[in-house]
């Protein structure tokens, strides 16, 4: 036997919440310096990177190792 | 051209992540691949939702996203077919009715359902044909990403390819499937996260759907003037005739060609997408997975098609008209003018800031890696189970299929690189790639069907009809790329490096009328020109005299106007490049002047429309429809070669087709699911969404 296997779920929603960090990081540093790019105004990188963020930590909560039984 | 993308520090750490992850990913998954069947079958464990994930994402690579977009760019809303009616019927059909055949014999891949049903010969054809398309496929693969890369970001070509295969090697070698498989699941959620925002910020861009709309009617005929009558923005009203459309193809095509042959032949019986979902858990995963594929691939147009409709609406020039994009065959591509298969990567840098272009860039990196890694493993089970246990070592032990599993994914990398070094010094060969794969799984559709559902096809009949098919196809293929009388690729003529020029233009419309070139160096392609050297080797020559090259040439193909391409000249003392057609072109003495003249009997790249107007029934048909109805003719000569060969040779005993054959394969037991987990209800509003979609967009 090899053990129980972590779920492909955990790994995606550990690399999410990561990516959500860095991506509303970023957003949250355009607020003070606008990025070049159209429609800055939106502050796309706060909204998508908090989402980012969300669902990813929600991945690793669900789908967390945990001690077998 | 300049670099459309420029990454920033955190974008760079957001790809490294990625690297880091998949690497961990497959060193984890090792201990999980210790036996043939786990490293070949990922041990037959998957859930439903774990093979629906893979198997849509091993169809959603990056030259998936980039292509279709810019088959959207060009084609308009007909490029959606690919997600409705070229997928979706044919995916519901794996389902419910091919599924059963595959789950239950318990096969390692398609070419071993060949073998059971109709012996060793057919299965051997497909078995070696398969493993070759896949690691040129893989080589493909990567060679268009490390281009893409190059072009995009700047990225060393040779540093793209290496780093990516080596990382592919590590984790398809560790884990195998389950490696490939987790790594697609990854890049479902990378794509969609990392792309869903571009449409979402162009259509705010473009005043929701109806401005996009708007924008679109208005600027298509200028962007795409060759067919200035053609509708792009609907699904089947503008399918009546050849010419009503952009993609030259009428609804029989459509339908018959792509929503039958294509379409069948590569969801149902390509085994990269088989594999992913024959290694479920059980036969209503593997029926539940598929269906999940169905429902998700019909969502995949709004991260596909969107942005390419969007490109016609929301890209302008500086000067406020539509930026005109061109095919990667033009020869103004990348000189003067950006491609069709730019629209993604210039509209993502145009809404994406630091963080979310690193993600998107992921994304794109995710997609050629995983179907890289896709090929890979199922060029491992291939050669391993269809070609390596039959033709040379039989009864060896699992340990050793297993090593030679591990050592295969190695060399299919290897093979893989080669093939993409091969592709960096014959490009023109990467155009002929798809269609070698149609070559192949459109006949291996109807051998594969035929056998399900017909008892009394035999083993000859199968043989013969999967070779005839492939035979045909390739026939077809030869026949509308040969021009008996010659064949002259559009004229041309590029003005050397440094040349000094100046531009003369019309005062009412601002349109360039006259190019003259002071002084320099000029090379004319298919611009008849007495007195200048002779056809296909001419020296360059001075002119002595001012010499006017023809805006237009009439050849035996009609007239065509003259390209004219200046990548790097002076302009009043400025560098300054652009591309024209049409514009008379005026040489000062001394400007020296090479002319040259091609003229082709097979040109690979241009369809010869007196030949087209036999297999795809239009001389107005354009090569998307010659494509499609050179399938749906593959498949009519394949059924038709079995059927008859059947009826003259002797059919194999009922015995031998248990579990095989439609009527001899008793479903197994699994209990009356709960109605959530019910296939039949899933099939059913799938197709209820797929003809809803197709009736709002009619």
């Amino acid at each position: 036997m090899h053990g129980h296997r972590i779920p492909i779920w955990f790994f995606i929603g550990a690399l999410l919440a990561v990516y959500g960090v860095l991506v509303l990081a970023a957003g949250l540093y355009g607020l003070v310096h606008t990025p070049a790019v159209e429609l800055a105004s939106l502050h796309a990188g706060v909204w998508w990177g908090a989402l980012l963020l969300v669902i990813g930590t929600g991945y690793v909560v669900k789908y967390r190792p945990r001690r077998q039984e | 051209m300049t670099r459309l993308l420029t990454l920033t520090p955190l974008d760079f750490a957001i790809v490294a992540i990625y690297f880091a992850a998949v690497i961990a990913i497959g060193v984890y998954l090792r201990r999980f691949a210790t036996t043939g069947e786990e490293f070949f079958m990922a041990g037959r464990q998957m859930t439903a939702w774990v093979a629906g994930l893979s198997f849509i994402s091993a169809n959603l690579s990056s030259l998936e996203t980039m292509g279709w977009s810019a088959m959207a760019y060009q084609y308009g809303m007909l490029g959606a077919h690919a997600y409705l009616i070229g997928a979706i019927p044919a995916i519901l059909f794996l389902a419910m009715v091919m599924m059963p055949f595959y789950y239950i014999s318990r096969t390692h891949s398609v070419p071993g359902y060949l073998q059971l049903r109709y012996g060793e010969g057919a299965r051997s054809v497909a078995g070696i044909s398969f493993t070759f398309l896949t690691v040129m496929v893989s080589g493909a693969s990567m060679f268009a990403m490390a281009k893409i890369l190059n072009l995009l970001l700047g990225w060393d070509i040779h540093l793209s390819i290496w780093a990516s295969s080596l990382t592919v090697a590590v984790y398809v070698t560790l884990g195998g499937l389950l490696s490939a498989v987790f790594n697609e699941v990854l890049q479902f959620f990378l794509i969609w996260l990392g792309t869903l925002l571009v449409p979402i910020l162009g259509l705010v861009a473009a005043g929701g759907w109806n401005g996009m709309i708007k924008a679109i009617q208005k600027n298509a005929p200028i962007i795409h003037p060759t067919v200035q009558n053609a509708d792009f923005t609907s699904l089947w009203r503008n399918l009546g005739s050849f010419d009503t459309n952009p993609m030259g193809i009428d609804w029989f095509g459509m339908v018959f060609g792509l929503g039958l042959a294509v379409s069948f032949g590569y969801w149902c019986t390509d085994f990269l997408q088989v594999q992913r979902v024959i290694v479920a858990k059980d036969l209503r995963s593997a029926q539940n997975g598929t269906l999940i594929g169905a429902a998700l691939k019909m969502c995949v147009p709004l991260i596909v098609t969107l942005p390419g409709l969007l490109g016609l609406a929301v890209l302008y020039a500086q000067d406020g008209s539509p930026l005109v994009l061109v095919p990667e065959s033009d020869p103004r591509a990348r000189i003067t003018h950006y491609t069709f298969n730019d629209v993604l990567p210039l509209l993502m840098g145009r809404y994406l800031g630091p963080g979310l272009l690193g993600l998107g860039v992921t994304a794109m990196i995710a997609g050629f890696m995983s179907g890289m890694a896709g090929n890979v493993s199922a060029f491992a089970t291939v050669w391993t189970y269809d070609v390596y246990k039959p033709l040379f070592r039989r009864n060896a032990s699992d340990r050793h299929y297993l090593a030679m599993g591990r050592w295969c994914s190695i060399l299919g990398v290897l093979i893989s690189i080669a093939a993409a070094y091969a592709l960096l010094w014959f490009s023109n060969i990467l155009e002929f790639l798809q269609v070698l794969v149609f070559f192949f799984i459109v006949p291996l559709f109807g051998t594969v069907i035929l056998g399900m559902l017909w008892k009394r096809a035999t083993s000859a009949g199968g043989f013969w009809g999967f070779v005839a098919a492939i035979v045909a196809s390739i026939g077809m293929w030869t026949y509308v790329h040969t021009f008996p009388e010659g064949y002259s690729p559009q004229p041309k003529v590029t003005l050397g490096e440094g040349s000094v020029v100046s531009l003369q233009k019309d005062q009412a419309s601002g349109a360039l009328r006259r190019v003259t070139v002071e002084s320099g160096q000029v090379a004319a392609l298919n611009v008849a020109l007495a007195g200048f050297g002779a056809p296909a080797q001419a020296q360059a020559t001075a002119v002595t005299t001012a010499l006017a090259l023809p805006a237009s040439v009439t050849a035996r193909q009609g007239t065509s106007p003259v390209q004219v391409l200046a990548p790097q000249v002076t302009v009043a003392g400025q560098p300054t490049r652009f591309g024209v057609e049409g514009v008379e072109v005026v040489l000062r003495p001394g400007v020296r002047l090479s002319v040259s003249e091609i003229s082709q009997r097979f040109a690979p790249a241009a369809f010869n429309p007196d030949h087209t107007q036999y297999v795809a029934r239009s001389r107005k048909a354009k090569p998307m429809a010659v494509n499609m109805y050179s399938g749906w003719w593959s498949l009519v000569v394949c059924v038709v070669v079995t059927v008859l060969v059947s009826l003259f040779t002797r059919p194999k005993p009922e015995a031998e087709l248990k579990n095989l054959v439609y009527g001899l394969t008793p479903r197994p037991d699994e209990g009356k699911p709960p109605w959530y987990e019910s296939p039949a209800l899933w099939a059913t509003l799938v197709t209820l969404v797929l003809v809803a979609v197709n009736l709002v967009f009619w």
